[in-house]
């Protein structure tokens, strides 16, 4: 549904986005994750056509879009970081507007309308206006936008930032819904959905089925969580101890252990593999401190953050 | 124990018929370092306006760093310092100019001040770089450093880290840590699970009020009514409903390609596998799993 070819887009000498190769099946939450500045809204800005590339193709449901932009376009649904919203009219005029904006006659987008509004739960507040809803439905309204013109590509630039968990979990609801054969999108099970979404954050990123790091414009590791977390397997350890400090200090110094992460209250070991037996039990040895108390140590399994601090060293 | 650095007693704020913060009383230690989660719009930038004396309340008290943080606004700020989310660098001047900029405003001129604050935050030999060309991570640096140049007591970060990557935000937390070993106190606000497992304390903030305040751990242990489990079945909204209806179940929610699940202790494996498994497809797999800030978030809100 997406693919992308080597795709390269440079600023001057910024390499926003370098050799990035994407395949992104019916039905899969993709994931782009990276800091601010590592080319996921570029590459997301490429992929709507939006930018040109310097090298490389994108092609949408099998449209090129340098060259079938129009097409390629009509598939694809785009929630911007700063999407707009017009806070005078309601939110049925909000997804009327953009309906036409996209090309929709009236006999097209009104029966859509309510069919969408009730999926994203705003059935209820047809006639609000946009100004009047809170951040959580306002996100819900731009995805509502997004849908009406029915497409196979949605691609969301970091949709759920400075959202309330509760309001994210019903958003993510909405997402694997769509993915997974809803009806308001897929009545005939013919017309699944892609999702392409970015975020810098790990817990997000979890959610989806694969993901993509990125880093200075490259994919630097992809994969599904799962798949992800097993490079890391056996390797993390948490260490619990009054002292954490002094603690902290000891555990540089053991042989096997490749890094140390403070947390408020406890460390994140990296071991070497093989190695988490011989660090235990090197822990279990009491060192000065705060009244010889052993520290509590466990393994625990790693975190989507523990592979990208890996990955990234 | 010396007296707390923060002391609230019902700290409330109305804007018109809004109440963006509702009585809110919690005391932070010297060297603590106490985050506020919660999301947009729940209260937290308020409390820290109030905090810093840029803001009168509605109603209660605040005690800062031993001041009256109203009558005494004054010694609170220069006493204090603030790094907001979106702090305004200039991006046409170097690293450098930008902080001799910053520390002017408190009269601040000695250069030796500046050295020691970018060797303090890990940017010397950056100084001459213009701010544009620099990292998410690096610019959070020099934020830091402006935040830091007037020696604070008491540091207010209003989300530290966001859009910055893992390894930058690891390197950020190294540096707050330091600080809180040498006494600073620091009281950190953010709607990111992520950020908030680094503080040592986290207050739970939702529409105005506080739900819970206590250590990652203990949060996790007292206020998720159960235990996580993770379940990969097929199709997921198929199980998702069978196990909605299991007795025993407190929660299940949608986590991308599983099931994430809060059952009441004793729950079994077994049992969690019988109630996920479709007709025709694979077995469910069923993994114990790590609680979460989410999850009590999620218990607090919700439940």
């Amino acid at each position: 549904m997406i693919l992308t070819n080597h795709l390269a887009k440079a600023f001057g000498i910024n390499h926003a986005v370098e050799d990035v190769n994407l395949s992104i099946a019916p039905g899969e939450i993709f994931g782009l994750v990276g800091s601010d500045g590592a080319g996921k809204t570029t590459t997301l800005r490429l992929l709507v056509g939006a930018l040109k590339a310097d090298a490389g193709e994108v092609s949408i449901c099998g449209y090129d879009v340098r060259r079938q932009g129009e097409q390629a376009r009509a598939q694809i649904g785009y929630l911007s970081q700063r999407f707009s919203l017009y806070e005078d009219l309601t939110v049925l005029e909000n997804i009327r507007f953009f309906a036409e904006l996209r090309g929709l006659s009236r006999s097209q987008w009104q029966p859509r309308c309510m069919e969408i509004l009730d999926f994203v739960g705003l059935a209820g507040f047809k006639d609000r206006r946009a100004g009047q809803l809170s951040g959580g439905m306002k996100q819900k309204l731009g995805l509502a936008s997004a849908l009406v013109s029915q497409p196979r590509v949605l691609l969301l630039d970091e949709p759920t930032t400075g959202v309330d968990p509760v309001t994210r979990q019903d958003f993510w609801q909405l997402i694997i819904r769509l993915v997974s054969a809803s009806p308001v999108q897929d009545p005939h099970g013919d017309r699944q959905v892609s999702v392409l979404l970015t975020t810098p954050y790990m817990d997000e990123a979890s959610r989806c089925h694969r993901v993509g790091f990125m880093r200075g414009g490259k994919i630097i590791a992809e994969g599904t969580p799962a798949e992800l977390r097993l490079s890391l397997e056996d390797r993390i350890l948490e260490v619990r101890h009054a002292a954490i400090n002094l603690l902290r200090r000891n555990v540089e110094a053991i042989p096997g252990v490749e890094e140390v992460r403070a947390f408020g209250d406890r460390l994140h070991l990296r071991v070497s593999p093989g190695q988490s037996g011989t660090v235990m039990a090197a822990l279990e040895r009491p060192f000065p401190g705060k009244d010889g108390e052993t520290p509590r140590t466990r393994l625990i399994p790693p975190t989507l953050e523990d592979v990208f601090i890996y990955l990234s060293a | 124990m010396p007296e707390p650095v923060v002391i609230t007693e019902n700290l409330t704020r109305r804007f018109g018929d809004f109440l963006a913060v509702d009585h809110l009383s919690f005391q932070v230690q010297a060297g603590e370092i106490v985050g506020y989660l919660g999301p947009n719009g729940c209260g937290k930038t308020t409390t820290i306006r109030m905090l810093l004396g840029l803001l009168q309340p509605s109603e209660g008290s605040a005690k800062v760093l031993g001041f009256d943080a109203f009558r005494q606004s004054e010694e609170v700020r220069a006493r204090a310092g603030y790094m907001s989310q979106k702090f305004a660098l200039y991006d046409d001047l170097t690293v450098l100019e930008n902080l001799q900029f910053y520390a002017g405003i408190y009269n601040l001129h000695d250069p030796r001040r500046i050295a020691q604050t970018f060797h303090l935050v890990g940017l010397a030999g950056h100084e001459g770089e213009l701010v544009q060309a620099l990292s998410a991570g690096w610019r959070q640096r020099l934020a830091l450093a402006i935040a830091l140049v007037h020696q604070p007591r008491l540091l207010f970060l209003d989300e530290p880290t966001s859009g910055v990557d893992p390894t930058a935000r690891r390197a950020f937390w190294d540096l707050i840590y330091e600080l809180a070993g040498s006494g600073v106190t620091v009281f950190v606000t953010t709607h990111y699970m992520d950020e908030a497992e680094y503080c040592e304390r986290i207050g739970i903030m939702r529409s105005g009020r506080l739900l819970a305040m206590d250590t990652p751990a203990a949060l996790k242990a007292s206020v998720i009514p159960g235990e996580v489990w993770e379940v990969v079945a097929q199709p997921l909204e198929t199980a998702l409903v069978s196990l909605g209806r299991l007795p025993g179940v407190l929660r299940v929610g949608l986590a991308g390609d599983h099931l994430r699940v809060i059952a009441q202790p004793g729950m079994s494996v077994e049992i969690l596998q019988q109630a996920a498994h479709v007709e025709g497809q694979p077995p469910a797999q069923v993994t114990s799993g790590e609680p979460t800030l989410e999850d009590v978030f999620l218990s607090l809100a919700r439940d």
